[in-house]
């Protein structure tokens, strides 16, 4: 109880302070994690919605491995990252190991799936109701496609949570790619293994604390977001 | 004035259906349909539950393929090109969750580009105008109904159908349909209604194609059909007695 108790303390002293190295991390954090949500959005809702509507062969085989996928082990991805970015893997020219961008492409490759298989799900049965009315239409597969997305778009919302909630919290595979360098790759969720490790168990609690509460409040404001436009503008 | 008649063209028509059927496991739904249409005016589909009446005009419009038997549109077989010149009014309006503007918008932007002057026209044509930067599925029943026609209508259809659009609307709003449905086909748009509701089909019929279990059993001039029907399923559908 005791480290509990100091625990809280000394986050609220941390962010009260706006200590540098705190504001650091959690920028740091967040722009990784939002840096990859964005490409993840780019790459997966389009993906996922062109599984919801469009009939090839196959496409159970990729359905399944798509939502297989959600369950990737953060460390392989990480492991995988490091071999294609290290000197001797195939990317490595581009010198991004132990970087951010490291980072953001590891979390985009772990939410990607996420993202594809929710948004097919969402979209699935948004196209069941509007397939005649777009058939009866003769409206083209990829209007079709952001129709569905741009309609959708409330619920995609919860769908882009999940992912930035998947990423925010992610340690394994960051800590591969980004090695967890003070004032460079150093995130959130690094910070707080090294802390614990260290054994200053209650600055890696005032540090989780502080993770929660930026993953509370970006929900909430999501949430907020969502609900407010849904009322005012179409139900 | 927002409707001259000017009587376009037909390119779609005849409508020339030979040998149609159509299955659903077992059960032969459509069962060696023949029909021809010509000309401009409102057919009605009617005949009792189960039919096959909403499942003639899907067929027709081409949403679903039948097992054998062919639809040519003016000697064209039934696909995707003859659809582009075709609308449908479903008996559940589908709306996109956007504003009724936007809704006519999507389908204007599909086939001519967006034209605002085109949109109100048609909202004010469905008497919608005012309500036009409103949620579309906030409308009531009736209100959702003259949507979905004036956004058929903005695809500007050479034919229409109709599966039962004012099924479940209240008198006032089974009237505004109809008089959007009636300055459509002043227009010269053909249009296929699909209704139970007797009234309407003698106010709106120029001819009346009559189903039972998968065949036309009767197509005749409205006047014909509703004075002198041919058939005794008919004079009984007429009458009121159970048809099954």
């Amino acid at each position: 109880m005791q480290d509990f108790a100091e625990a809280f303390r000394l986050a609220f002293g941390l962010v009260v302070a706006m200590d540098a190295d705190l504001v650091e991390i959690i920028a740091l954090s967040l722009r990784v994690s939002l840096a990859a949500v964005l490409v993840a959005a780019v790459l997966g809702l389009p993906f996922g919605a062109l599984l919801a509507t469009v009939r090839f062969p196959g496409r159970g085989a990729v359905v399944i491995i798509v939502n297989a996928l959600m369950g990737l082990p953060p460390v392989v991805v990480g492991l995988l990252v490091y071999m294609a970015l290290s000197n001797a893997g195939p990317l490595g020219f581009l010198q991004f190991l132990y970087t951010p961008t490291a980072m953001i492409i590891a979390q985009t490759i772990l939410i990607t799936p996420i993202l594809a298989a929710l948004t097919r799900q969402i979209i699935e049965d948004m196209n069941l109701e509007y397939a005649e009315q777009f058939a009866s239409l003769s409206v083209p597969w990829h209007t079709r496609i952001f129709a569905l997305i741009r309609d959708a778009r409330y619920a995609l919302l919860t769908v882009l949570l999940a992912g930035f909630g998947r990423a925010i919290a992610e340690v394994g595979a960051v800590i591969i790619v980004g090695g967890n360098i003070a004032h460079l790759t150093r995130v959130m969720t690094t910070a707080i293994a090294l802390e614990t490790s260290k054994g200053d168990l209650a600055l890696a609690l005032a540090l989780g604390i502080v993770l929660l509460v930026i993953a509370l409040s970006v929900n909430a404001a999501v949430m907020s977001l969502r609900t407010s436009a849904e009322s005012s503008s179409h139900a | 004035m927002l409707d001259q008649p000017v009587v376009k063209p037909a390119t779609q028509l005849p409508l020339a259906v030979a040998g149609l059927c159509f299955n659903a496991g077992s059960a032969r739904l459509i069962n060696d349909l023949d029909l021809v249409l010509t000309g401009h005016g409102v057919t009605v589909v009617m005949g009792p539950n189960g039919a096959g009446k909403s499942l003639l005009v899907r067929l027709l419009h081409g949403l679903i393929e039948p097992q054998s038997g062919s639809i040519q549109w003016n000697g064209r077989n039934n696909g995707a090109a003859t659809r582009q010149s075709q609308a449908m009014v479903f008996q559940k309006p589908v709306l996109l969750r956007r504003s009724v503007a936007a809704n006519v918008d999507f389908v204007l932007a599909l086939k001519a580009g967006s034209n605002q002057a085109r949109r109100n026209e048609l909202l004010q044509q469905a008497n919608l105008l005012d309500k036009a930067s409103q949620p579309a599925r906030a409308l009531s029943g009736g209100e959702q109904q003259r949507l979905a026609l004036a956004r058929a209508l903005a695809s500007d259809p050479e034919v229409i159908f109709l599966d039962e659009p004012t099924a479940s609307l209240d008198p006032s709003s089974t009237q505004a349909i109809e008089t959007v449905m009636a300055q459509a086909s002043a227009r010269g748009v053909k249009v296929i209604l699909v209704t139970h509701d007797v009234g309407q089909a003698r106010r709106l019929a120029d001819d009346v194609v009559f189903i039972h279990r998968g065949t036309v059993v009767e197509h005749s001039g409205a006047d014909t059909f509703f004075n002198q029907p041919a058939s005794k399923v008919a004079r009984d559908y007429l009458a009121g007695k159970l048809v099954i």
